[in-house]
């Protein structure tokens, strides 16, 4: 029980939830503004490795390490808008389009990755984002070094969570996504391009998925290496039910997973040895399903979700 | 641009659909290969030389192929009914550690012709469980089941992996994870001497046929396909949805803890955690490029067992990575959806 508190107590843990917390927190982001417009994008595993290759290998020739975000930001852009063709414009099944992206993307990131660098014995790294203490509050006590020493990314992250939450609830755009994920019948008798709309929603969204894997390449580790996203993806399509599509509740909801999932690493080093490791590594899965099994009936789902609008066609 | 929807659908249309569609992939992966700097034409050649060029070859494509027919049927069966079962890679990984388990310390003994069926009924039944979870959540709480099949497949790989390392560890096998062997009578019997190739190719043909004849000549079939069609057309005409899934779950999940069993009891003999190189979802392109169909699945786990086993050789001779083959499988599931489309759609100006 000690051992719980001075986990509890240490700085540490927290400074490592908002790390953990990042990629969740742009790539549920990126998942829920798909979404409210519409459109399930399965595509985020693989658009998060994709990112995740493609913004490494940008800082790795010599790019920036914004430059690489952002590169990897279009990336993703670029696979969404894939999938919004496969799915917006052909009406195909969004589950069976978005894990074909997946496919494709993550099989073209290992192809790339092993054409483009040589194959050494240790994997190359690059030079990651540093921590950047924010000026006065991270002087206070242990809240300071707990949550106002961290690399940007994580607060750009926090940011544009808040911004996507205003423009979604008080903006004209915001209301044009919402209700093509609603009823894009209506929207289209309002004078909104429903089409125009899911292609924007789901490029841009798919863009916060490649800035998300370009996180953990860029910023969380050095080096890449296939498999490294382990099923992130998929927890953050877990984490917009959870949020019942609202981004204010999926930061909430990203940063809890990620509490859960810091301390179990810290709980982990404590009782190494008694307990298999590999319990430990499972719970962030087995809490993603209970999550979905608590929210999915009282979560407000888009009404349209998963539905292709067809000009016409009931 | 619009689309209007066809009348009928020509024959000729549906067949050409898949082959379309491969070549479509393999053109725009040829783009790939000469990015790379390969010579195209020849890459491929060796391809299908890595694939066909020898007995040895033709025996290691037809066993790759066989855990690829049993969880591309796992997903023909389970897309049909509409129910998205993405989790046969978990599946197969249960199904195998289960066999590992109760061979090595059960079921040991016994004459291979009562340990063997014994083995496989026991690894589907694990696959079945495993996907009989994520159906009740579905059932009791609505809970969508591709993202839980899929997170399952985390939590059971993990889960085997914990088995090898701690109670199913193998002693002599140097401090690497690695599952006891199972029992020498439990082996699957060789088709061929001198190959790899084992029953369990014959048991993936015949259940695909097996699993054709149920699904267009019985009423299960055709309550599986009309849950999958319109469910709530399905319900109103007396289709009992719920009883319905739990069957197609049965099917489905077993076949996909088959396909484990059969891989552990026909080529490995023991189970580590990377058994299968993503059949799972290699299967669920599998079932795609069939267009769901049982018999159709044997064609394209065939096609896709090529891609792996040629581009194996392939990329050692030509330094192209081998990648390349996981990348051509992707590409031929978005052309296929693509054809698929064109079959029900065409285009009106």
């Amino acid at each position: 029980m000690t051992a719980v508190f001075d986990i509890l107590a240490s700085a540490g843990l927290w400074a490592a939830v908002l790390r953990i917390a990042t990629p969740l927190i742009l790539g549920t982001l990126g998942a829920l503004l798909c979404e409210k417009a519409g459109v399930l994008n399965l595509g985020i595993e693989g658009i998060m490795t994709f990112g995740a290759m493609i913004g490494w290998l940008s800082v790795y020739n010599g790019a920036d390490l914004w430059t690489g975000l952002l590169i990897a930001a279009v990336a993703g852009a670029v696979f969404g808008a894939l999938h919004a063709l496969l799915t917006v414009t052909l009406g195909l099944s969004q589950h069976v389009s978005g894990l074909g992206v997946t496919l494709f993307a993550s099989s073209l990131s290992y192809f790339l990755f092993r054409l483009l660098v040589p194959v050494a014995g240790t994997p190359p790294t690059i030079e990651p984002f540093q921590p950047i203490a924010i000026p006065g509050l991270s002087d206070l006590p242990f809240v300071g070094p707990a949550l106002f020493v961290q690399t940007p990314p994580t607060y750009l992250a926090i940011l544009i969570a808040l911004v996507m939450a205003y423009m979604l609830f008080r903006t004209p755009l915001g209301l044009a996504i919402r209700m093509t994920g609603e009823n894009p019948h209506a929207a289209e008798a309002q004078g909104i391009n429903p089409m125009a709309i899911r292609y924007g929603a789901v490029m841009a969204g798919s863009a916060l998925m490649g800035m998300a894997g370009a996180f953990l390449t860029l910023s969380a580790f050095n080096s890449f290496f296939p498999t490294m996203v382990q099923g992130r993806g998929w927890i953050c399509i877990a984490l917009v039910v959870f949020s019942s599509w609202r981004p204010g509740c999926a930061l909430l909801g990203a940063l809890l997973f990620a509490f859960f999932d810091s301390f179990q690493l810290r709980l982990q080093t404590t009782l190494g040895g008694t307990v298999p490791y590999q319990l430990f590594l499972m719970t962030p899965y087995i809490l993603s399903i209970a999550a979905l099994a608590i929210m999915a009936r009282r979560a407000r789902v888009p009404q349209a979700l998963m539905q292709p609008y067809r000009r016409g066609e009931r | 641009m619009r689309f209007e929807r066809r009348e009928h659908r020509p024959l000729a249309l549906v067949i050409a659909t898949p082959i379309l569609a491969i070549v479509v992939a393999l053109a725009i992966s040829g783009v790939l290969i000469a990015i790379a700097g390969a010579p195209v034409l020849e890459a491929y050649w060796r391809i299908l030389k890595g694939a066909f060029g020898s007995r040895l070859s033709v025996t290691e494509t037809l066993t790759r192929a066989t855990p690829l027919m049993l969880t591309g049927l796992a997903a023909a069966v389970a897309f049909r009914a509409r129910l998205w079962n993405i989790g046969a890679e978990g599946q197969l990984y249960l199904g195998a550690i289960v066999v590992a388990a109760t061979s090595s310390h059960l079921l040991g003994g016994l004459p291979p012709i009562v340990q063997i069926p014994a083995l496989l009924v026991l690894g589907a039944i694990a696959g079945m469980v495993l996907l009989l979870v994520p159906l009740w959540l579905r059932l009791r709480f609505s809970v969508d089941e591709v993202v839980t099949t899929l997170l399952l497949n985390f939590v059971a790989v993990l889960f085997v992996s914990m088995l090898i390392d701690t109670v199913l560890k193998d002693p002599a096998a140097f401090g690497w994870p690695q599952s006891q062997s199972v029992a020498d009578g439990a082996m699957l019997p060789k088709l061929l001497s001198r190959s790899r190739l084992h029953l369990g190719l014959a048991i993936a043909v015949v259940l695909a046929f097996l699993l054709h004849f149920v699904q267009s000549r019985t009423v299960f079939g055709l309550k599986s396909r009309a849950a999958g069609l319109n469910p709530q057309a399905a319900v109103f005409a007396g289709v009992p949805l719920g009883r319905t899934l739990v069957g197609v779950a049965c099917i489905s999940g077993g076949l996909a803890g088959l396909a484990g069993a059969v891989e552990v009891m026909g080529v490995k003999g023991y189970v580590t955690t990377d058994l299968s190189p993503g059949y799972g979802y290699s299967g669920i392109v599998v079932a795609m490029l069939a267009n769901l169909h049982p018999l159709g699945v044997v064609l394209a786990a065939l096609f896709t067992a090529t891609m792996f086993v040629g581009a194996d050789g392939m990329s050692r001779s030509m330094g192209i990575p081998s990648y390349i083959a996981d990348l051509t499988v992707a590409l031929s599931l978005l052309t296929m959806l693509v054809a698929l489309f064109f079959t029900q759609y065409r285009i009106r100006r």
